[in-house]
């Protein structure tokens, strides 16, 4: 081959490559566009274009998947145009789709992941016709135009807590956590306050992998569990998918948060915390038609149904641990109990 | 400390540590082969990504946990030659190039894992073998010889690709290839033959290490490695570009992770502590990498394409 053309061909290369870098790097700012201006439903509803920036995948099975799914659940009432960012952990990253998504002039723009509140906050000021919300926080920054959402985590991994002693025999549990922070800490320690309060004597070994994403660590860890001799075991965040496989495979009883997870594993997950975030979206979807573009702050929990326990219905869950989950429930919304946990 | 020493912690331990090395091992024993010929491949990551994203689409639609294994190499292999073209006929800068391959693979990966699975589908893993005899052994039984088939052919690879380096001709020709490529050529030594070979042989390990991370995890997701592709390379460094050094090195990475999973496990970490915790096996890796690479020399030709006459 001639110098000539092995420069050529070089060249053309390279230039492909770039367009599959590019293809490639592209596929995390999917535009899933919906609704558009077409009104939908009864008379025409004025369409809000909003955007979802999150640090996981929308398929996680856990914490961004349970914002766009309540994005897809409102997206007919509220004739949602939806744009979707995920896949950004890296701050930078997520601060340049939100930017953008600003300028584009979306009219709510969701920053969906604590670390983003920096961000936020330096560009709510520029952008005083957007909307932000941020989540999970409770500070708005004192700006008109942030809301902040968060959940009552603890509520929920208290009742599944107290399903959880109530069902282990070898009054072991594992508790596989990524980073002692924010939502996490807030469920792992409300499934702490749960199990204690149902059994003092519970052994309870909590891990923090410290990666919200490392499957094999997650795996790892809960096979750690197991040789601790726990027969229950839950977890948070996006990695547990590889403690509920092992799960699965050695037949120990899992509960689940954010998101339905009895997916993953039929035969063990006994039941999931799910959130309904449409709970907060739906008060600030309704704000910002009025003209209110921030300022409040929203929690989802059991007792505004914004959190609910959903049961595998294939697990053989005894009658009376089924009773002792119904009683935390009640009893943590009408207030006789309490968590303990404060975010 | 009393809890850790006993016998079930610590056979669980060092078994986890074996199964968490041997995706790291089966990717370094494959760059060491293509570093040993002066190819550099930081692809590897993006690799070993589609690789495993190619055997959980296998193993999820057939059920057919080889076939699986099959697809994660015969990908491997793909991505290895389309990486010798770059880096060895059109002698691109390597790292640039490798990069470029780690970005493809990423995105590649997770776009064809959304488009195609979407919500993550759980697989059956491979079934633990054990070896007879040796398997029973009170304690070390559990520890290393019972495992899935995957982990014993990474193991077994090491003292394969050590013969080959060192006891034929083949692996004569390699390290010629990787210490003076004119030289080697000037004895008929065919260097841009030679570091295909390599190349593709190492990505198809890569592509088996991730097959064997999807297989073993029992799930696939967006960047299912972690960066264990990049590991892997400074393993090779680790390991002075030798397969026993890298096996050492991969070892040592995945006791260290498997002992503060279990450290924190049992509470000796506190959970003060734990992010802390978490650094220790990139922290230890990072040390031992810079002790030994002061002793060792890495290939003279390493990233350095070679032109004849040039």
């Amino acid at each position: 081959m001639s110098e000539h053309t092995l420069r050529r061909t070089r060249l053309l290369v390279v230039a492909t490559a770039v367009l599959f870098i590019a293809a490639a790097c592209g596929k995390s700012s999917t535009t899933s566009s919906s609704g558009g201006t077409a009104s939908t439903g009864a008379g025409s509803i004025k369409p809000i274009k909003v955007a979802l920036v999150a640090p996981s995948a929308t398929n996680d099975l856990a914490f961004t998947q349970s914002m766009f799914d309540a994005l897809k659940r409102l997206k007919s009432k509220y004739n949602l145009d939806i744009a979707v960012s995920d896949n950004k952990f890296v701050v930078d990253d997520a601060a340049n789709a939100i930017r953008t998504y600003a300028t584009q002039g979306y009219s709510l723009v969701i920053a969906h992941g604590s670390q983003f509140g920096g961000t936020v906050q330096q560009l709510a000021p520029q952008f005083p016709k957007v909307s932000f919300a941020w989540g999970t926080a409770g500070d708005t920054f004192g700006q008109s135009n942030v809301f902040a959402y968060q959940a009552a985590s603890d509520q929920g991994g208290y009742v599944e807590g107290v399903m959880g002693a109530a069902l282990s025999k070898s009054h072991v549990i594992g508790i596989v956590g990524p980073i002692e922070v924010g939502d996490a800490k807030l469920y792992v320690d409300g499934f702490k306050a749960g199990a204690k309060a149902t059994d003092p004597s519970i052994d309870l070994r909590v891990n923090y992998t410290g990666s919200f994403s490392d499957v094999g660590l997650a795996s790892e860890a809960a096979r750690s569990f197991i040789a601790a001799k726990a027969d229950v075991m839950t977890g948070t965040a996006q990695m547990v998918v590889g403690a509920i496989g092992v799960a699965k495979t050695s037949n120990v009883a899992w509960f689940g948060t954010q998101s339905n997870q009895t997916s993953l594993a039929p035969n063990v997950v006994v039941a999931s915390q799910v959130y309904h975030w449409e709970v907060a979206l739906t008060q600030i979807f309704d704000s910002i038609r009025k003209g209110t573009l921030g300022g409040q702050q929203y929690t989802i929990d059991l007792k505004n149904g914004g959190e609910a326990l959903e049961y595998n219905p294939a697990y053989s869950l005894p009658s009376d641990v089924k009773a002792k989950a119904d009683a935390a429930v009640q009893g943590i919304k009408d207030g006789s109990i309490t968590t303990g946990v404060s975010g | 400390m009393s809890r850790f020493l006993t016998i079930t912690i610590l056979t669980a331990t060092v078994a986890s540590g074996i199964r968490l090395a041997t995706p790291f091992l089966l990717a370094s024993l494959g760059e060491t082969m293509g570093q040993r010929s002066g190819v550099l491949n930081l692809g590897v990551d993006g690799i070993m990504l589609l690789g495993a994203f190619g055997a959980y689409y296998t193993a999820l639609h057939t059920h057919d946990l080889w076939l699986a294994v099959l697809v994660g190499i015969l990908i491997g292999v793909v991505m290895g030659l389309i990486t010798a073209v770059i880096s060895v006929t059109l002698k691109a800068e390597q790292g640039i190039s490798g990069i470029g391959v780690y970005l493809f693979g990423l995105g590649m990966s997770d776009l064809l894992f959304q488009k195609l699975v979407g919500t993550p589908v759980p697989i059956s893993s491979l079934p633990t073998l054990k070896i007879p005899l040796v398997g029973t052994i009170p304690g070390l039984g559990k520890m290393f010889f019972q495992a899935n088939l995957l982990v014993y052919v990474a193991f077994l690879l090491v003292p394969v690709l050590a013969f080959v380096l060192n006891r034929t001709t083949y692996g004569t020709n390699i390290k010629a290839v990787g210490e003076n490529p004119a030289a080697a050529d000037s004895l008929g030594v065919n260097v841009a033959r030679i570091r295909y070979s390599t190349v593709i042989l190492g990505s198809g390990l890569a592509g088996l290490g991730g097959a064997a991370l999807a297989i073993q995890l029992g799930i696939f997701q967006s960047n299912l490695t972690q960066g264990a592709g990049f590991i892997a390379v400074a393993l090779v460094y680790f390991g002075a570009w030798r397969p026993l050094g890298v096996m050492g090195g991969s070892l040592l990475y995945g006791m260290v992770a498997a002992t503060v999973l279990t450290w924190k496990t049992l509470g000796i970490i506190p959970q003060s502590a734990s992010d802390l915790a978490a650094m220790a096996p990139a922290v230890l890796t990072v040390v031992a990498l810079v002790v030994v690479a002061s002793r060792f020399r890495q290939p003279a030709a390493l990233a350095k394409p070679y032109q004849r006459g040039g």
